[in-house]
């Protein structure tokens, strides 16, 4: 819709614009957005490191150099070598592969459980509503890096899908929240009351109607929680209660680097770099793609 | 500042020609630069014009005509993005190109605004009073606050805040949208402007409302002498109030001239489609309206010629040629942008000559009396209470709101029943409630004798089937995720239609309401307004119900695309045997497509009755204050009129008056003596015949009696 | 209004009940305190450790419903207990807690309002130098962990301490020990040590403030009633001023109550990474050294924290916006 029409609807202006309804159009938006297209070029180019990278790495990824412990960047060790003379460029990359792939994992994660929770309370109201909002509200008073740091001993050993589905367990809320209200907003919309009126169930309007019309939203959100998984990852590592050894993730890899950052530079840079780059073009995708695909916040550009 | 110089109090005289305009408007042009490799917008496209002193002029468009951008312009409010080119004149002196602070010099003291929507007009988080009280500091900052507060609570009493003293502190969202609106005029009146710009004032408010509000411009400008530069959509409320009428199209003026010279002696089709699809209160024999068919152009790329001949019957080669010129036509002042206005004038053509009028045939049963028809449905002392709850924060609740307090009516097959009333009526909760299926809190609702509440499942379901639903908003009743198709197919797989029939049906039912096969691959966000509507439509039809409900299904649609879904609907009455609940606002639309019609008040029906007579003869003093109220697109009869204005808002409904609930706005409770006002506070008139003669008509008031409002 | 105060505070209290009752059980669970006395140096003998556990109510021997019970029993008269090293809780808290709160207090308000006026003004400037500066910015202390944040400002503080050959930033602990330098002395020490854990904080929090007062600034900045403060004849930047910052505020009120949580974790990081001695470096701590009540404790001191911020918040909400005060 153009600026002028919208001026000019004299409709009243509390009805917000439709969200637009093809996919090919969101395509053609989406890409339109240069941040996003930047976002997506640069986490591309870093999956393609990430997996490829170690394939010419000369070095093995628990494979110590002996004649190389702490030595800076060269032509043989691109990223130098650590404490114990491992490749810190193939550390790197797998720790990269890592990052990328709990990630995203515990952010889909975290929307699908949001998306549920938040639909049914904001659906049916009443008291199913009033108990999903109670373990909502009191999963919010827990500190989340608390329990996650408490809940280290039982992760200890295990694998890191563990660990994805416990950063899910405790990042779902606020996004179950937005949910509820959004589905409460769109419980209103006459082509959900239509359908009800004309004997759809509750479950499907639920599955065909109201999830399929915050499908933007949810977009959005798992971007948004993409990087906030792999910064409370990082955060986590730094304690040493995330990933457990020999499993890195960059966050892990900081970690360790951070101790030594004024004395061996390489082992904390690299990493460090890779990771704000990483959450940097996951952010830009998020914040282009919510500007292209959620029309309260289209702006002119 | 030369803004005083203009000042005219008191000789708010006529136009006489012969003084400079206080505003002039010269080939103007506003350009909104496309997006993302979108083109460019070009909502006014060369619009000069000029306001004298004094005057009232009105600009009439439908959405998109470029009314509002260009008022914009003259404010200086457009969006810094906006290209604007011509000339903008106050006082002779150029306002295009001034910079913000000698702008804002000129906003509210020489030329001030009313915009549209009270709601969001109004900053929320500072009272009413201050507010007006910065508009009076903003142009006299040797003004104290105390001063200007004054001041305020003076502006405040002379639009007609009762108790402005006290009032002056209450917040936006404490006041009635006929009471912000107030506000806003008491802010545009602050500094005394020469001109007021008045955008759609009164297109959120109710009838009654409107009639005040209209009151409230016309004491402005008394008070003020402004000249008045009122833009609508609604061809009744210029018609009584503007001495010049200017109509857009496409960003462009295509006539204007003196009222009655454009409203009986119209020379181009445009304007005469629009005065022709308007229904009318004043007109008891049901015609068709006459609907103009396609939808405006978009602003983006415009074809050479005249931008209506798409839509134009008249059209001929030369209207794609180039565009015609805005040309004097018969009396002076009357122009119009036609290259057959000159024939239509010859030939004296009108409305019903110029487009075609659809025939529309009387439903099967209308030959079988009333009493002898099945009743459809059946609402018997419905009653629907809800707790009121204050704050969005700490939620408590404060009261109970009697939103549906008793209504009872029946509609029988093929008949029509409208249930109007102003918002917070009840109409919509009475529908919802029917729609429902739950047992309601008291009363019964009875769907072809099937009781609500008191049924399986099963039962449920086949009911249903039987009663669909047309929302008002083409805009969200339609899941903009799902193709057409699938909308339309939606209830029939829901209720277990043969598969293989699917698409067939879907298609049939599409051509049912006039469109077109390919339709149902696309979106809703493809199709104009209008167009969506009739998807829902297709959609209620799909099961092949008894009972159609309709809540305000054409009120957001512009008048010529309504004109075409009223008759469709009226067609389909008629092929299929519907029954319809017609639920609007707007009297004039159920005058026409009714057969009888409900009027409610603060919960409760006070009328009912056969539609002629209802509307020849209403015998309850809210019916005659509604009809009476809503303007009329005829300037002679507007002129002729007058106009019963209620007094004050509609009461809270968690605390309706004892007795009557009509009666702190009654007209008649006004004049009625002291011992006959007694019944009015004490007992509650019940609904039943009260006037001998009108054999189909109830009313729930102590002293009815017939009256001719219109 | 004061039903609904105890209401509300009511529900607050259970809340923080169960949170700290869930983070007790859990660490009663999960953690080990028994490993703690196995492995100390000279060994103990068997009744030793049985005995100093059931001193402690950590012994895993002991059903967890008793041991829940026994905990609980002090924290309904207000104690929480011992640490492992058989130190009052109750002790730890009051002593840190201060650390934590000066933090937390002092980060929460620079970098909220320096977010806010950012963030406000560069909705203003709609993609002008400054908004793309400052978006730039924000862009990227999001991407950053704060944790990173802390360590980057912590070797520039070695550098520029370097470089200058000069003590002027302070990167480890909160003050420095035995310093006898007068009031003014110890408070310009004091603030010497504070400035880059402050600095952490507000850079983190600036940088999501400014991102969420610039959106809802511009959806403000469209609506209809600075067009009617401009139509009154306000300047542009009197009607942006005084009517559109004023309500484009107060969805950030409720913006900061989701962001508190986040701000504790962040406090926590900071704490460890400059050696403050708050209640963020010592649940660190205490999980590592299997001390459950302490963990326990500090849940619920972040409860009452969280609780407290969403109570303000509220608070503010009613007082910035008329639409939801009770009358």
């Amino acid at each position: 819709m153009s600026i002028a029409t919208e001026r000019e609807a004299q409709a009243p202006d509390d009805i917000p614009p439709a969200i637009t309804g093809r996919w090919s159009s969101l395509a053609k938006e989406v890409l339109g957005t240069p941040r996003v297209v930047v976002g997506l070029v640069i986490i591309g180019a870093l999956v393609l490191m990430a997996w490829i990278g170690p394939l010419f790495s000369p070095w093995e990824f628990d494979e110590r150099d002996f004649f190389a412990f702490r030595s800076p960047p060269s032509a043989e060790h691109w990223f130098g070598t650590n404490t114990t003379g491992r490749d810190v460029f193939h550390m790197t990359m797998v720790g990269l592969q890592r990052s990328i792939v709990i990630g995203l994992c515990a952010a889909v994660a975290t929307t699908v459980v949001a998306a549920i929770v938040g639909a049914f309370a904001g659906y049916y109201l009443g008291p199913t509503d009033r108990v999903l909002m109670w373990i909502t509200d009191l999963f919010l008073v827990l500190p989340q890096f608390l329990i996650l740091a408490i809940l280290y001993p039982v992760l200890r050993g295990s694998e890191w899908p563990v660990f994805v589905i416990l950063l899910a367990g405790l990042m779902w809320m606020v996004t179950a929240k937005m949910v509820r209200g959004m589905t409460i907003s769109l419980k209103e919309r006459e082509y959900v009351l239509a359908a009800r009126y004309m004997g759809v169930s509750s479950g499907r309007i639920i599955l065909r109607h109201i999830l399929p019309n915050m499908s933007s939203l949810l977009i959005v959100d798992i971007t948004i929680n993409v990087s906030g998984a792999i910064i409370l990852e990082t955060a986590l590592s730094y304690f040493g209660f995330g990933v457990q050894p020999p499993d890195v993730t960059l966050g892990s890899l900081i970690a360790e680097g951070s101790r030594q950052a004024l004395a061996f530079p390489w082992t904390f840079w690299f990493c460090t770099g890779l990771l704000i780059l990483l959450v940097l073009a996951v952010n830009l995708v998020g914040d282009g793609l919510r500007d292209a695909l959620d029309p309260h916040s289209r702006r002119r550009s | 500042m030369t803004a005083t110089t203009a000042h005219a109090h008191g000789d708010a005289a006529r136009p006489d020609g012969t003084d400079t305009p206080v505003l002039q408007v010269t080939d103007l042009e506003v350009t909104f630069p496309g997006t993302r490799g979108s083109p460019d917008v070009t909502a006014v496209r060369g619009v000069s014009y000029e306001l004298r002193r004094g005057e009232i002029l009105g600009i009439v468009g439908e959405s998109g005509s470029g009314k509002s951008v260009s008022s914009l312009a003259a404010m200086g409010l457009l969006p810094d993005y906006a290209r604007v080119s011509g000339s903008i004149r106050l006082h002779g002196e150029e306002l295009l190109g001034l910079d913000d602070r000698a702008m804002a010099a000129k906003r509210g003291r020489a030329i001030a605004m009313v915009f549209q929507d009270p709601l969001s007009g109004l900053t929320p988080v500072y009272t009413v009073g201050d507010q007006v009280a910065e508009a009076v500091r903003a142009h006299n900052p040797h003004f104290g606050k105390a001063a200007a507060l004054a001041r305020a609570v003076e502006l405040l009493t002379l639009v007609g805040i009762p108790d402005a003293e006290r009032r002056h502190r209450s917040f936006p969202h404490e006041f009635s949208g006929g009471m912000r609106q107030r506000v806003m005029i008491a802010i545009a009146i602050a500094n005394d402007p020469d001109v007021i710009i008045c955008d759609e004032p009164t297109t959120a408010l109710d009838v009654t409302i409107q009639a005040q509000i209209l009151e409230v411009l016309k004491t402005a400008q008394r008070e003020t002498g402004a000249a008045i530069l009122m833009i609508t959509h609604d061809l009744g409320v210029v018609a009584g109030l503007v001495d010049r009428v200017q109509v857009m199209y496409a960003g462009r003026l295509v006539e204007t001239g003196p009222v009655d010279d454009v409203y009986y002696r119209t020379r181009m089709p445009y304007t005469m489609g629009l005065l022709g699809s308007v229904p009318r209160l004043d007109q008891d024999d049901k015609t068709p309206l006459i609907p103009i068919a396609g939808s405006p152009p978009s602003l983006t790329d415009m074809p050479p010629g005249c931008p209506f001949a798409p839509r134009c019957p008249l059209a001929v080669e030369a209207c794609t040629q180039a565009e015609p010129a805005l040309e004097q036509v018969g009396a002076p002042g009357h122009r119009a942008a036609c290259v057959r206005a000159g024939e239509i004038q010859a030939n004296g053509w009108t409305a019903r000559d110029v487009y075609p009028v659809p025939e529309i045939g009387d439903p099967p049963q209308a030959a079988v009396p009333r009493e002898d028809r099945t009743t459809v449905l059946e609402v018997e002392n419905l009653v629907k209470h809800h707790p009121l709850t204050r704050g969005a924060l700490f939620k408590r609740r404060v009261g109970t709101v009697y939103a549906v307090d008793g209504v009872s009516f029946d509609i029988r097959e093929g008949e029509t029943l409208g249930l109007v009333g102003e918002s917070g009526c009840g109409k919509t909760t009475t529908l919802l409630e029917i729609l429902s299926l739950d047992r309601p809190q008291s009363g019964a609702v009875r769907v072809l004798g099937t009781e609500s509440g008191r049924i399986g499942g099963r039962e449920r379901m086949r009911v249903r089937r039987d009663m669909q639903v047309v929302f008002q908003d083409p805009m969200s009743s339609l899941d903009p995720r799902m193709r057409v198709f699938e909308i339309v197919a939606e209830p029939l797989r829901t209720h277990a239609y043969p598969k293989d029939r699917l698409q067939a049906r879907v298609i049939e039912l599409l051509r049912l309401v006039g469109l077109e096969a390919e339709h149902a691959a696309r979106y809703p966000a493809e199709f104009s307004g209008g167009q969506r509507q009739r998807v829902g439509i297709a959609r209620a039809l799909a099961l092949e119900p008894r009972l159609i409900v309709l809540d305000e299904p054409v009120s957001a649609l512009d008048v010529s695309i309504q004109a075409g879904v009223v008759n469709l609907l009226d067609d389909l009455k008629a092929r299929l045997g519907l029954a319809y609940l017609f639920v609007a606002h707007d009297l004039s639309v159920v005058r026409h497509i009714a057969d009888r019609v409900a009027v409610m008040y603060l919960g409760k029906i006070v009328e009912i009755g056969e539609v002629a007579n209802l509307y020849r003869h209403p015998t309850h003093p809210y019916t005659q204050a509604l009809l009476s109220a809503i303007p009329l697109p005829d300037p002679e009869k507007e002129r002729r009129r007058s106009h019963i204005v209620l007094e004050g808002d509609l009461p809270n409904p968690a605390d309706p008056p004892s007795g009557c609930r009509f009666r702190t706005r009654c007209q008649k409770f006004a004049v009625l003596g002291e011992e006959e006002r007694t019944a009015c506070r004490e007992r509650e008139p019940e609904l039943r015949r009260r006037v001998e003669g009108a054999a189909d008509q109830a009313a729930a008031c102590h002293y009815a009696e017939r009256q001719e409002p219109l | 209004m004061a039903k609904f105060l105890i209401r509300r505070l009511l529900s607050s209290l259970i809340l923080v009940f169960l949170a700290s009752s869930l983070a007790y059980l859990l660490a009663a669970t999960t953690l080990s305190p028994r490993s703690n006395f196995e492995q100390q140096q000279p060994p103990l003998s068997a009744e030793a450790i049985e005995r100093e556990l059931d001193h402690l109510n950590l012994n895993d021997r002991t059903p967890l419903a008793e041991r829940y019970a026994t905990w609980l029993s002090g924290v309904v008269v207000g104690d929480f207990g011992q640490t492992i090293t058989d130190q009052s809780v109750n002790e730890h808290i009051a002593r840190k807690a201060g650390v934590t709160l000066r933090l937390i207090v002092v980060g929460a308000v620079i970098g909220a309002t320096l977010g806010v006026a950012v963030g406000a003004y560069s909705a203003v400037r709609q993609y002008r130098a400054f908004d793309r500066a400052s978006t730039v910015v924000a862009f990227f202390l999001l991407a950053v962990p704060t944790i990173v944040i802390a360590v980057v400002l912590q070797v520039t503080a070695v550098w520029i301490n370097d470089v200058t050959g000069r003590q002027l930033l302070e990167y480890g602990g909160e003050y420095t020990a035995n310093l006898d330098a007068g009031f003014w002395g110890t408070l310009a020490d004091r603030v010497q040590h504070a400035i880059l854990p402050t600095l952490t904080l507000v850079l983190s929090l600036f940088a999501a403030f400014s991102r969420y007062q610039r959106n809802m600034m511009l959806d403000v900045l469209a609506s209809d009633f600075v067009r009617t403060a401009m139509a009154k004849g306000l300047t542009r930047r009197a009607a942006l001023f005084k009517h559109a910052l004023r309500t484009a505020m107060i969805p950030t009120i409720t913006y900061f109550t989701f962001t508190f949580g986040i701000l504790i974790a962040n406090a926590t990081f900071t704490e460890k990474v400059f050696g403050w001695h708050g209640m963020g470096a010592w649940v660190v701590d205490s999980i590592v050294t299997n001390d459950v009540n302490a963990v326990a404790a500090v849940t619920c001191f972040m409860a009452v924290c969280v609780m407290a911020a969403s109570f303000l918040s509220d608070v503010l909400y009613a007082w910035l916006d008329p639409r939801v005060r009770v009358s």
